[in-house]
């Protein structure tokens, strides 16, 4: 490989790898919030169980 | 009647199809530079990412000022998201194009060349603009203090845009010119659909950007509403 190959793999590399990373943060995110949302359908239900209401 | 947005599955499916398309045109169409060799296929991505960033400030800086003369507080958020976007790509156009400049003038980064060091004052700006954010307790304030740094900012778009032309930079080369792009026409078409497809990627990764965003805020409030 010559040292021009290797400067453009680089810099399509790079391009490759930011989009792989944003890929894992967004991927993280949506497990986070499904996670969230998970938690407060539980304890919304809860509240109905109890005759609680809902609005704080 | 309201316009609807073009579903994200269908710019994303667009998005890859066109890279897909640009890589092939890139490699395979494209002829390469008789001066610069294969080291000038770098060309077709950093540009489009350096422009992709230009673009998401610019957004910014229009969601700014739309927040400032109608106070909709939506435009915050679209807005940082914005900013936060044009800063990811600002310091992808800085590690590209240090790539190309090791590749074409061996050097890794050069402090003569005035697209460089306005460049990176730009992508310095904007990263201070999270600083000034964080530093601001949540409310109309910091959403007016951050819409206006987003809004002056932009002013920094044209200058780094223009100064290459303005200042004789003999280093940084380029390429468009009043007489029009200075390349054969496969290589300006294969320019084009890069453009295109990392437009295209950004605007795809602002929507979902901003849909986590305010899933996030939703999430917050409905806490709040349900704490005990």
């Amino acid at each position: 490989m010559s040292a021009s190959e290797k400067y453009v793999a680089a810099a399509y590399g790079v391009f490759l790898v930011f989009v792989l990373c944003w890929v894992v943060i967004i991927a993280a995110k949506l497990s986070r919030l499904e996670r969230e949302t998970g938690e407060l359908v539980r304890v919304a239900r809860a509240r109905v169980a109890a005759g609680e209401p809902t609005d704080g | 009647m309201s316009m609807q947005k073009p579903s994200l599955t269908v710019l994303a499916s667009l998005a890859a199809g066109l890279a897909a398309v640009a890589v092939a045109m890139i490699f395979f169409v494209a002829p390469e530079d008789a001066d610069q060799g294969l080291s000038q296929k770098i060309f077709y991505v950093h540009v489009p990412i350096a422009l992709t960033a230009y673009a998401c400030f610019g957004l910014a800086a229009w969601k700014a000022f739309r927040l400032l003369t109608t106070r909709g507080e939506r435009y915050d958020l679209e807005s940082y998201t914005g900013v936060h976007q044009g800063t990811i790509f600002g310091a992808l156009t800085l590690v590209t194009g240090s790539i190309w400049a090791k590749a074409s003038w061996g050097v890794w980064w050069t402090w003569s060349s005035n697209q460089l060091v306005l460049f990176l004052v730009l992508f310095l700006f904007y990263c201070a603009y999270f600083m000034l954010r964080y530093s601001i307790e949540p409310g109309p304030r910091r959403e007016r203090i951050s819409a206006v740094y987003a809004l002056f900012g932009v002013a920094l778009v044209p200058v780094s845009f223009l100064a290459i032309r303005l200042a004789s930079d003999f280093i940084h080369p380029t390429v468009f010119t009043r007489d029009g792009p200075q390349m054969t026409g496969e290589m300006f078409t294969a320019f084009c659909v890069s453009w295109a497809a990392i437009t295209l990627l950004a605007y795809v990764m602002y929507r979902v950007e901003l849909a986590g965003k305010r899933t996030d805020a939703n999430l917050r409030e409905l806490r709040e509403v349900l704490a005990p």
